[in-house]
């Protein structure tokens, strides 16, 4: 794109301001930028940037309380800032479409896929139902959704979560709007199904010469789909300019900040390994079943299928996968959260499978867990000293002596002590997961697992914490079992590799050699989907440099 | 403590507090003002309200003074109202936390127990207790408490049922700690808000239960009761309607205290469903 094309959305000014008692007086401000047609702009930015807030003041789809205060917004010559509600009731669907993150909560439940799709045709056009039908199929057949016949008389929960979010584009894409608003659309997707949503998204867009308007917090995603990027950072535009030039010449000190915390898809050199096994999972399974009646027509899942696994003495063993392939039912067997149906799980030369409820309760102290939400994994009412000492203070340990050593903790895991007597939502998300890990390392536990650990964290905050369990590793001798669905984060800490797939281990092995020679077509699709897999490879930054 | 400060933020909730306040004071004050027993005869019967500087309320057909009477029966009330909720709370908690931990056949048990308990009407129910049992103040208040608990324990149940599969709650697994420690200490606390909003409407209608059995004459006729005078009134209530009109009124503030005060103790814990 050369010769610069007319903007289609010009964006000059905008404040967009928050209810007192927030913890900034704009979500949005000073913000100035312009979509072309013909161009995917990437809107990037942690949680809480003001990336969204953005997007919803474009389609004035604010909550009550919160306002747009300044600039203007001109779209086909109107401004949408000032436009009155019945305007934009036009505007959106028919100019403007949106996709959002959720595509199960953003469909209506009750209402077949074509009903929902078809909706757009009967409220913004004057179409008899039979065009509508013909026109339905044309759009799913258009995002590519497999039998689309069906796939109109389908209910949501019907279809997968990529198909959903296929439907949603189908119904975005319905008016042929001039300009498409992608909130996060591919970040509920399993990696592979995101790499399909996003060349879907660029071929349409390339096809019908919409202009979109992509917000994402990955600069995988960003390299792999966009022609420019504007970098958001507390409600402000810090940088804008052509994807290459941003992703590999950043200017602003955010930005490259950002940049260095994605994780490339190079693992470390390897580490040397013991050859003492302190945890080894021999053939477990476990079986689901629900519904039926007396053991008749009751559904099975195999969740995790005669897994073996060994973790060496202070190595990290990565278990990644995909959404349903097991490996948080793996990980829950393992601490006996769930009792696994068979197989053995030996540690230190003691069978977890074979012992009772109270033998469990007992020893618990020598493997804990680190969960993956920073906020439901915290009691809300306790305070984070006490959540921290509680583990000791039920093994024995005197409550005074308990919340000393848990102040200890904070330090080791870069908190302020003297923060103790706060509760957890005083915390950032970074922080709680910190406290989590202090509260797992309190029993002074040798085998630490941590389900998806740092997924819920932004990408700076999530390099501190691997940065973090990597010291903790080394200074304490622990052995870490790490789930997770991220392969480039498995690339940065774990010395050994398992990637399941449909409750069964198909490929094992050293970090280096699966990342660098996989074996198995499911890894090599695993790994060709991460997005932006150039970038990743290419830039050198590693959170342990 | 933002919901303190979003509790009087709201005026009706305060308005709720002040009546409330008032009927302890009534409660607390009685012996102070009418240090003489309530139920004694006084004067001459049926004087009418503020015709007699003695009898500031006027007496009621038996010619014993009706503010003595408004005034400890203050006392009647509340404690019917705070003990049965006491127990109607207790009870629901114990077997709502149990059924909502367990799940399962412990769940399966103690819901259709509850069921059973909510398919008869409460008053039914009362009155089948009543007449067992006898109408002192200690049966007729374990009666109301023991009628009311089905609603809590369904109320308890659901709770736990949306809170046992938190992460906070596996993670409590994780480091060691027994059932019971999962259920008072991690699981009980959060599901405390709603519970105590209910114990409110649970409250108001004890004191409305109460009241409905003595107007039948089936309560402790041995203490001064509102409802026991709104009952006496029962024979004179087309010419000295005043007799029942007074404890009327006294119920309709306490009663409307205790739920203004309950739906300001919701919008303080529950912040985000206000003006929904």
């Amino acid at each position: 794109m050369n010769q610069p094309a007319p903007a289609i959305l010009t964006i000059e000014g905008l404040g967009v301001r928050l209810p007192a008692g927030a913890d900034r007086s704009h979500a949005v401000s000073g913000a100035s930028l312009s979509i072309a047609a013909n161009e995917i702009l990437c809107v990037v930015g942690e949680s809480g940037s003001g990336k969204s807030v953005m997007a919803n003041a474009i389609m004035r789809l604010l909550p009550n309380e919160v306002s747009i205060d300044a600039g203007r917004v001109m779209f086909e010559g109107r401004d949408l800032a000032a436009a009155t509600t019945a305007e934009m009731r036009a505007v959106r669907g028919a100019g403007i479409a949106m996709i959002f993150q959720e595509p199960m909560t953003a469909l209506n439940p009750l209402r077949t896929i074509g009903d929902q799709i078809g909706e757009m045709f009967s409220i913004h056009t004057e179409l008899s139902s039979t065009a509508i039908r013909e026109k339905v199929l044309a759009l799913l057949q258009d995002v590519r959704i497999p039998d689309p016949e069906s796939a109109a008389k389908a209910y949501p929960h019907e279809l997968s979560g990529g198909q959903r979010q296929r439907a949603m584009i189908a119904m975005a894409l319905a008016l042929d709007p001039r300009l498409l608003i992608a909130d996060e659309p591919t970040t509920a997707l399993d990696v592979t199904t995101q790499a399909q949503i996003l060349t879907l998204i660029r071929e349409l867009q390339k096809r019908k010469k919409t202009a979109v308007l992509f917000i994402t917090h990955d600069f995988g995603v960003v390299a792999e789909i966009a022609d420019r990027v504007a970098v958001m950072q507390h409600g402000h535009i810090v940088e804008q300019g052509d994807a290459a030039s941003v992703l590999y010449r950043p200017q602003h000190p955010y930005t490259r900040q950002l940049i260095a915390a994605v994780p490339p898809l190079t693992a470390p050199p390897p580490r040397k390994l013991s050859d003492d096994i302190i945890l080894s999972i021999g053939n477990v399974s476990r079986t689901f079943r629900t519904g039926g009646f007396l053991g008749r027509g009751a559904r099975v899942t195999h969740a995790v299928k005669n897994v073996s696994l060994k973790l060496p003495r202070g190595a990290t063993l990565g278990i990644v996968g995909e959404s349903g392939s097991g490996k948080s039912t793996l990980a829950r067997c393992i601490v006996r959260l769930i009792d696994p149906d068979a197989g053995a799980i030996v540690l230190e030369g003691k069978d977890w499978a074979k012992l009772t409820r109270e033998e469990v309760r007992r020893e618990t102290r020598h493997i804990q867990m680190v969960f993956q939400d920073p906020f439901s994994s915290l009691n809300p009412r306790r305070k984070a000293a006490d959540l921290v000492a509680q583990g000791p203070i039920v093994h024995g340990t005197p409550r005074a002596q308990a919340i000393a050593d848990a102040k200890e903790l904070f330090a080791l895991v870069g908190l302020d002590p003297s923060a103790s007597d706060r509760f957890p939502h005083e915390f950032s998300g970074g922080q709680r997961q910190r406290i989590g890990l202090a509260r797992a390392l309190a029993l002074r536990p040798e085998v630490l697992v941590a389900d998806e650990a740092v997924s819920a964290l932004d990408v700076s905050v999530q390099a501190q914490v691997l940065k973090l369990l990597a010291g903790l590793r080394e200074r304490l001798g622990l052995s870490i079992v790490f789930i997770t669905h991220d392969l480039r984060v498995a690339a940065q800490i774990c010395d050994l590799v398992a990637v399941m797939k449909d409750g069964e281990v198909v490929e094992q092995g050293l970090a280096g050699e699966v990342f660098g020679r996989p074996q198995h077509p499911y890894t090599q699709a695993l790994l060709d989907s991460i997005p932006g897999g150039e970038f990743a490879r290419k830039h050198e930054t590693s959170v342990f440099t | 403590m933002d919901a303190v400060k979003r509790y009087f933020r709201s005026p009706a909730a305060v308005t709720g507090l002040v009546l409330l306040l008032i009927v302890v004071a009534m409660a607390l004050s009685a012996s102070w003002f009418y240090p003489r027993e309530p139920l004694a005869l006084a004067g001459r019967p049926l004087i009418w309200p503020f015709s007699n500087p003695r009898f500031l309320l006027g007496t009621d057909n038996s010619g014993r003074d009706i503010a003595a009477q408004i005034l400890y029966g203050a006392r009647i009330s509340l404690l019917i109202g705070g003990v049965a909720t006491a127990i109607a709370i207790a009870i629901g908690i114990l077997i709502g936390a149990f059924a909502g931990y367990y799940g399962g056949w412990v769940d399966n048990v103690l819901m259709r127990i509850t069921e059973a308990f909510q398919t008869l009407p409460n008053f039914v129910l009362l009155l089948v207790l009543v007449a067992v049992f006898g109408s002192t103040l200690t049966t007729v208040t374990i009666a109301v408490g023991v009628v009311s608990w089905p609603a809590p324990a369904r109320l308890t149940r659901a709770e736990f049922l949306s809170l046992r599969n938190r992460e906070f709650v596996q993670a409590g697994r994780t480091l060691g700690m027994r059932d019971i420690q999962l259920i008072l200490g991690e699981i009980l606390p959060n599901a405390l808000p709603p519970i105590i909003v209910y114990a409110s409407v649970i409250m108001a209608v004890a004191i409305l239960l109460e009241s409905a059995l003595a107007f039948l004459r089936l309560s402790d006729p041995n203490v001064a009761s509102w409802g026991n005078l709104i009952g006496l009134g029962r024979d004179v209530l087309r010419v000295q309607w005043y007799v029942s009109a007074i404890p009327g009124i006294a119920i309709l503030v306490t009663v409307l205290a205790v739920s203004l005060v309950g739906q300001g103790l919701n919008d303080a814990l529950n912040p985000r469903l206000k003006g929904r």
